[in-house]
């Protein structure tokens, strides 16, 4: 029926950011040992403080097993065959755009992100990253005016050691997991935000990953502090060039909100997912973590994950704070032979305390999605409440759902809730909408566009435009 | 030219044969009800004329316009007129009944080289259509069907019809479930839907719906094939009777040249 042939000829459509630009790139030698990290950290010309943080990761990390818990496959990662630091060269720190490579730029407009143009795009700031290190950041005079920092991870290094110095690894610490751990010995740059006590950051901030140099793996560190009564929404989003060998991008981000603050953090994650065999992709795993730290602050992740071929990710939140919120809305769509194991944790520990969980999971072609939770109540956590969600659409016959909460409440005046559904993309639905005359192939995007909405209301506007975008061109999904 | 013309269709499901020689002709502006106890086909019919392809015809031929209908796909039907009002009307989570109509209704147009409606546009239409069905512009802002009581999902059914604007309306059994003012409500904006140049057909279980939208002709279904066609009045003597009425009768296929006479 034109049914299969019209969603098969979504399906292989090619990935639109599939290009390599060619820029010369400074790399360490490939492999991993403590020279590498040391030569990582004088390229960087780091204080000892980030040198020995480093190394103590890397000894610890020498101890660490890879997790096999996650219901995902893929070949074993050699970790010797990595080159772990590449950044463009350049002359001298850049002051203008009109200092960056022109290639770069050009890669940044083949994506629809001209730097130039965003300059003037009303309230988004830019601190593009390429590769490893970023190469141009805006708006920073007017975030400055109010006292919100906001740099490379390279640069706060430099910049506020103390800052640094303070926040690094108090959420997520240097011993917490395989890959975050490697991330803390190898990372090669990534933001800083800082959002003083009482500050509203007066604009979306924004930072644009991309994966370039071959064989580089990625490590991106970013780090946001918002003090008490502070507020900054952040974005994230990324798109990677087409490869033919599986790139490794192990990333660690940490959020810190004390006293009443606010921080809001948005991803679209477009990697390279592969090609319709299932050759390539990026290997995403990613360590995100919040800490509510003061009392009534509230930290909400919200993320549209449509690309890598393994996704790995598991943003949270530490409700530590009385009153304190924690939220997560996430749209993750597996297609040809994507997979992905993600989900989030809340961990209760302050009284009265709430946690939102909407998770969408989307499987089309032979995708394989995960949803993993963890929901935990402590005992002091007195009077809390989590409300979880949880809806799986199958597009086709041959993908798959999976559905994995774990529940724990230690007291007994707080309560969760978990709703979980599992719908096939009806043939109802698509009869329907065809015998109104819309086509089946609008018909599927509508569909999948209304199954999401929930979560994309929760993006920023021009987010969740490029989000719906990115869901209809990733919807590659074949109705079986 | 007929609109509508089935000839001796056979079709079925998984090899079971569900629909066994249907013979029905209809034209522009008339009404056709189809009656008959459950399991008679007449559901089947009505998916089947708009393009479910759970079936598979065996035998026989529709003709739709004088095309092939049955080679036609769902939305080509839709374009060309052919609307079906759902028993079951699908809930179609996150989506706007506003954008979801529009949606239809442009890519409609597109099709037939009409220009489409913006919002404005739209909502004007909308509206002025709401009032034949009684509805809130409220629903207009809700998912489609979702959480929706069974009297709104009908009347929803309604007001896309009437958005639509197609030949051939088929309701497939609007009237069920339905307390006796949401009926009324139902039947008021069905007769408003009667056109010269557009022709419905009911499928409806029970007769009540034909008190009140009253039929040019009524057919019986029974065992997969219409058993027996006539007036209003065909329909009364079956409220009287009982479907096991019917089963009383002889074999059908003899009884179509009697009923002929």
């Amino acid at each position: 029926m034109t049914t299969t042939n019209e969603v098969r000829k979504l399906t292989e459509r090619e990935y639109e950011h599939g290009f390599v630009t060619a820029v010369d790139e400074d790399t360490v030698p490939r492999g991993l040992t403590e020279e590498t990290i040391r030569a990582i950290s004088a390229k960087k010309n780091e204080p000892q403080f980030m040198l020995d943080w480093r190394l103590k990761a890397f000894r610890h990390w020498l101890t660490m097993k890879e997790p096999t818990w996650q219901n995902v496959r893929y070949p074993p990662i050699d970790y010797q065959d990595i080159i772990y630091y590449s950044a463009p060269k350049r002359k001298a720190a850049l002051k203008s755009l009109d200092e960056v490579d022109p290639e770069i730029l050009k890669t940044y407009a083949k994506l629809g992100i001209p730097l130039e143009e965003q300059k003037m795009l009303a309230g988004v700031a830019v601190d593009a990253v390429f590769d490893s290190v970023s190469v141009a950041t805006t708006f920073k005079e007017k975030l400055a005016e109010k006292g919100v920092l906001f740099c490379s991870f390279s640069e706060a290094v430099q910049k506020y050691p103390e800052l640094v110095k303070k926040y690094l690894g108090s959420v997520v610490p240097y011993s917490d997991n395989f890959f975050a751990t490697l991330n803390s010995a190898v990372f090669s740059d990534g933001s800083f935000c800082f959002v003083p006590k009482g500050v509203r950051c007066p604009m979306e901030l924004s930072t644009y990953f991309r994966i370039n140099a071959a064989d580089t793996g990625q490590f991106e560190r970013t780090l946001i502090v918002a003090e008490d009564g502070a507020y900054v929404s952040y974005l994230e989003g990324c798109t990677a060039p087409m490869r033919d060998k599986n790139q490794l991008h192990a990333a660690v981000v940490e959020l810190v909100a004390l006293e009443g603050a606010q921080i809001k953090y948005s991803t679209v994650q477009n990697w390279y997912p592969g090609d319709a065999q299932g050759r390539g992709g990026i290997y995403n795993f990613v360590t995100k973590r919040g800490r509510c730290q003061g009392a009534n602050s509230k930290i909400s992740w919200t993320q549209v994950e449509t690309g890598s071929a393994i996704t790995w990710k598991y943003p949270s939140v530490i409700l530590q704070g009385d009153n304190a919120v924690g939220e997560f809305y996430s749209v993750a769509l597996t297609n040809n032979y994507q997979q992905a194991d993600t989900g989030t944790k809340m961990i209760h520990m302050g009284k009265n305390t709430r946690s939102t969980i909407i998770s969408k999971g989307i499987s089309a072609g032979h995708g394989q999605n995960t949803y993993r939770g963890l929901v935990k109540i402590l005992k002091g956590a007195a009077n809390s409440r989590n409300y979880t969600q949880c809806d799986s659409l199958l597009l086709g016959s041959t993908c798959g759902a999976h559905t994995m909460p774990y529940i724990e409440v230690r007291n007994r005046s707080s309560r969760a809730e978990h709703e979980a559904s599992t719908s096939k993309i009806g043939e109802d639905q698509l009869f329907y909408c065809r015998q109104r005359g819309i086509s089946e192939e609008d018909a599927v995007t509508m569909i999948v566009n209304g199954f999401c909405r929930q979560v994309f209301k929760e993006l920023p506007m021009e987010f969740a435009v490029e989000a719906q975008k990115l869901l209809s061109v990733s919807l590659e999904g074949s109705v079986g | 030219m007929h609109l509508l013309e089935i000839r001796n269709l056979h079709a079925g499901v998984d090899g079971k044969e569900i629909l066994r020689g249907v013979n029905l002709t209809i034209d522009p502006g008339e009404v056709h009800a189809i009656m008959g106890p459950n399991g008679s086909g007449k559901s089947t019919l009505a998916q089947l004329l708009a393009g479910r392809d759970t079936y598979s015809v065996s035998e026989g031929q529709v003709l739709y316009q004088g095309e092939d209908l049955l080679s036609m796909s769902p939305e080509d039907r839709a374009v060309a007129g052919v609307f079906l009002a759902f028993q079951y009307p699908v809930e179609i989570p996150g989506v706007g009944n506003m954008y979801f109509m529009r949606t239809a209704l442009n890519a409609i147009r597109r099709r037939r080289g009409l220009e489409e409606l913006d919002a404005m546009d739209f909502l004007a239409l909308a509206k002025e259509k709401l009032k034949l069905v009684e509805m809130d512009q409220k629903f207009m802002n809700r998912s489609v069907n979702e959480g929706f009581s069974g009297g709104e999902k009908k009347r929803n059914e309604i007001l896309q019809l009437a958005v639509l604007d197609p030949k051939l309306a088929i309701l497939d059994e609007t009237d069920s479930g339905l307390d006796i003012d949401a009926l009324k409500i139902i039947a008021n904006g069905v007769n408003g839907q009667r056109r010269p140049d557009r022709a419905m057909l009911l499928i409806t279980h029970y007769q009540r719906l034909l008190n009140y939208v009253v039929p040019d002709r009524v057919h019986v279904m029974a065992d997969g094939r219409i058993a027996r066609s006539g007036d209003r009045q065909l329909a009364m003597e079956l409220e009287q009777k009982g479907y096991a009425w019917l089963e009383q009768q002889p074999d059908p296929t003899s009884r179509r040249g009697a009923v002929a006479q």
